[in-house]
């Protein structure tokens, strides 16, 4: 008798199912818009062509070896990536209270914030303080929290499927309501799964009421530059809260905007009030990641930190995202043409409004199972599309099926 | 006022302060004996040669891309990694009830090994379950049962600091003494920080005990093929284990013996009593992973893999791996025959008795005033710097044998987190 007979088997995560039927279906028109990954318009991975420069620059450089990294990881990657965050002429930055604690991509960032937010923030090893995740979001953000130790995850008003837009009085309103001190987790560019942003006047309100009310900012910062192809826009709110004055955590993910998904590239950025109090902030960081997994993996933080460091890496990088973040826009705009010249039943701007990788395109579940069954198309039961995983080969099939699924299934 | 105005400052790791307070020091003579790396013989660290050989591979090979791995991680990785460990020929392997998963390291796959733990072993008492580590252990030891929610973390006797040799005595009278279904963290070979390991008879004893006290085997191995030269040996105890009927964790780590130290690439083999289990725990451990790294770092593992699996590289890097461990031997041997030559009062057996990459010498604190090395939290040192001494005039070596109070060590110190 096994000691492990009693453990039960758990269900495997949505999305990477999403994947393994797909890749079992024998469908010859099959299309996969659930994975969260960039696509060429052949329906190929891509590997960025800067990325591919940097590591053979790295494996020619004879002075590189493999000794451990500092705990907090690899610092010309943690400097040059919190710099992207917030800008060159950050007065935070400037005023050496921005810290830095490389992780094992955006999921590794979120989890060492949260394990520091439980020990440390608002008492002792609080693990009551509410922790507010948007409805919807990314699957894995309270399954995050919740293993980093806090009890009450809750989620605050965010995407309105009326209007397929953002419910802001319900925003505003559960930010006035909620317990001060509260924990919020706010998508900082192409929310994930809505692609449904604030604008910046609506930032700005939500601050304020942050502020007054003491809410703590945590920032998840997964496509920076994938969103508008702008480095500058995608960062509008997080600088925003920052020249407001606002401490906060900031979890970066390089995974998509460098393609790097797969070497696990992450920064958490802290922004403190002065240098002492980041400097005892950093100091528990160490502990949190040394019983984790110690010290970071290099390779990924090598070429993100060689690529951001070097002028002539830095503007052919610049580049390569933007040629990702204009395909996204034009698939968004040919989509949404092709279902208004179909007379597809419904509205379908949202499809060009909302900003980076995902759509929620507003099907519900029995019209997501017609794609799924019917059509061999693979979406997320929420809706959810990943517009990568749309081509110029593949799209009048969506936009029929979509057109299809809206008339046939109520 | 700061929200983190009542964060207390942490202390620094100590083996990383070592190192940091070693950097700054400009004394020439300076020596780290401290570092848990591979050094060479003018002190310099050291990239594998097959390592740098398959990098290159890795980099020209255009069928490669960046894709996430599954949350387990790379399947070729981890079976091969997996076999390395139990064998070729384990009927283990072979029965199906072997998993891997691929974790940060060996600290991720003690990390991941404990998470499951404390959610599903021991049924639902599991977070009071006692985990026993030697005394002295590894510094992160207590650190990572304690962070997964363990909060009775406990020693068994280990170090015999009169005799300079494992306390089996002891040992067993804690594995005789422990609440059935403690966890015990075991080091499969070349003890850190002792360099002593158990005999292949003492095994045995140990063996016998906990599986009439049903006790959890967690090994750690970090140090396979770098302790012996020889894979198989470095494993023996393992595969003991496996062979008599044990469900175990092992906690594997290939920062050591492929000089991947900052690439991280670690694998927890499970082995289970059958296939079934065995795929329950696995999904267990997926969801575990997805909430801390979501899913692994490629580079390290593709190297190990591409190693692993291809005759030929695999060939290279048992080479390679013997060459460092062929150092070590030879840094032990010369400086027991000069500490013997200089006529150092006490005896300096256990220098070569001990194996692996550190020595508990016996020595004290006081050797640290004495000598131009910087202070330590333990005296363990790195017998690969030994060289650097050694290469040294016989004054610096006298330097070590001069000190007064050579006495035994007070272990309890080093336990505690």
């Amino acid at each position: 008798m096994s000691i492990f007979c009693k453990v039960p088997q758990a269900a495997p995560v949505a999305v990477f199912k999403l994947t393994q039927d797909f890749t079992k279906d024998q469908f010859p028109t099959k299309v996969n818009l659930g994975v969260g990954a960039y696509r060429t318009d052949e329906g190929q991975t891509w590997v960025l062509p800067v990325v591919k420069r940097a590591e053979k620059i790295i494996v020619s450089d004879d002075r590189l070896n493999h000794e451990y990294l500092p705990i907090l990881g690899l610092p010309e990657f943690r400097s040059s990536v919190s710099r992207i965050a917030l800008g060159d002429d950050s007065p935070a930055i400037q005023e050496n209270r921005v810290g830095a604690v490389q992780c094992l991509g955006g999921t590794g960032a979120l989890r060492i914030g949260a394990e520091f937010l439980r020990c440390f923030y608002n008492g002792n090893n609080n693990t009551k303080t509410p922790i507010y995740v948007s409805a919807p979001t990314w699957e894995n953000h309270g399954a995050v929290f919740t293993s980093a130790g806090f009890q009450d995850i809750r989620p605050y008003k965010y995407w309105d499927a009326q209007t397929r837009g953002l419910d802001f009085v319900g925003f505003l309103s559960d930010l006035e309501s909620c317990p001060e001190r509260s924990i919020f987790v706010l998508h900082a560019c192409a929310h994930n799964p809505t692609g449904t942003d604030p604008t910046q006047d609506q930032w700005k309100q939500i601050a304020q009421v942050m502020m007054r009310r003491k809410l703590f900012v945590f920032f998840d910062f997964a496509y920076q530059g994938f969103a508008s192809g702008n480095l500058e826009n995608d960062a509008w709110a997080l600088r925003y809260f920052v020249s407001r004055g606002f401490e906060l955590f900031c979890a970066q993910s390089f995974s998509k905007n460098f393609g790097l998904y797969n070497e696990r590239v992450g920064n958490l950025t802290i922004v403190s009030r002065d240098t002492d109090n980041l400097k005892r902030v950093l100091s528990q960081m160490e502990m949190i990641v040394r019983t984790t997994w110690s010290n970071p993996p290099s390779q990924g933080a090598r070429v993100v930190a060689l690529t951001l460091t070097s002028p002539e890496l830095f503007s052919e990088w610049k580049d390569n995202v933007k040629t990702m973040a204009d395909r996204i826009l034009l698939m968004r705009s040919q989509l949404k043409a092709k279902l208004q010249a179909l007379g597809t039943p419904g509205t379908w701007d949202h499809i060009t409004e909302q900003i980076g990788m995902f759509s929620f395109t507003g099907l519900n579940p029995k019209q997501v199972e017609y794609l799924v069954k019917e059509k061999h198309i693979y979406l997320m039961s929420s809706g959810r599309i990943n517009m990568c995983g749309l081509t110029t080969k593949n799209i009048d099939y969506v936009a029929e099926s979509i057109h299809e699924a809206v008339t046939v299934v109520q | 006022m700061s929200v983190f105005s009542d964060v207390p400052q942490a202390s620094p790791v100590a083996v990383f302060k070592l190192t940091a307070d070693f950097r700054e020091d400009s004394h020439p003579l300076k020596v780290n004996l401290g570092v848990g790396a591979y050094r060479t013989d003018d002190s310099q660290p050291w990239v594998l040669p097959v390592v740098k050989k398959v990098e290159r591979l890795i980099v020209e090979d255009s069928s490669l891309n960046h894709e996430y791995l599954p949350i387990l991680g790379l399947p070729e990785f981890r079976s091969a990694a997996s076999k390395v460990a139990l064998g070729d020929d384990s009927p283990a392997i072979a029965e199906n009830r072997v998993g891997g998963v691929q974790t940060l390291g060996g600290t991720g796959a003690l990390r991941i090994g404990a998470d499951f733990l404390w959610r599903w072993y021991n049924g639902t008492n599991k977070t009071a379950t006692p985990v026993y580590v030697s005394a002295p252990t590894w510094e992160n030891h207590n650190g990572v049962f304690t962070d997964a929610g363990f909060k009775d973390i406990r020693p068994y006797r280990y170090w015999d600091a009169a005799k300079r040799g494992l306390d089996l005595t002891g040992l067993l009278d804690d594995l005789e003494n422990a609440p059935e279904r403690s966890i015990f963290v075991l080091h499969a070979c070349a003890h850190n920080p002792t360099g002593t390991d158990p005999s292949q008879d003492e095994w045995k004893k140990i063996a016998e005990v906990m599986k009439r006290r049903k006790l959890f085997v967690f090994f750690d191995s970090a140090y396979q093929g770098f302790a012996s030269g020889s894979l198989e040996r470095d494993a023996w105890a393992i595969r003991f284990f496996v062979s008599d009927g044990f469900e175990l964790f092992v906690a594997q780590s290939f920062s050591k013996n492929f000089g991947l130290y900052n690439e991280r690439v670690g694998n927890l083999t499970v082995v289970a009593h059958d296939s079934k289990s065995l795929a329950c725990t696995l999904s267990q451990m997926e969801k575990i992973v997805r909430t801390c790294w979501s899913n692994p770092p490629s580079q390290g593992a593709r190297i190990v893999s591409k190693t692993l699996n291809s005759p030929e590289l695999f060939a290279e890097w048992k080479g390679n791996v013997k060459t460092m461990a062929d150092r070590v031997l030879l840094m032990r041997d010369q400086l027991k025959t000069k500490l013997q030559a200089l006529g150092t009062p006490g005896t300096w057996e256990h220098i070569t008795q001990q194996i692996g990459m550190f020595s508990f010498t016996g020595l004290n604190r006081e050797y640290t005033t004495c000598t131009h090395t910087p202070a330590q939290a333990h005296p363990s040192v790195n017998m690969l710097c030994i060289s650097e001494l050694c290469q040294q005039s016989s004054t610096r070596v006298k330097h070590l044998t001069t000190c007064p109070d050579t006495a035994a060590l007070d272990c309890d110190k080093y336990f505690k987190h």
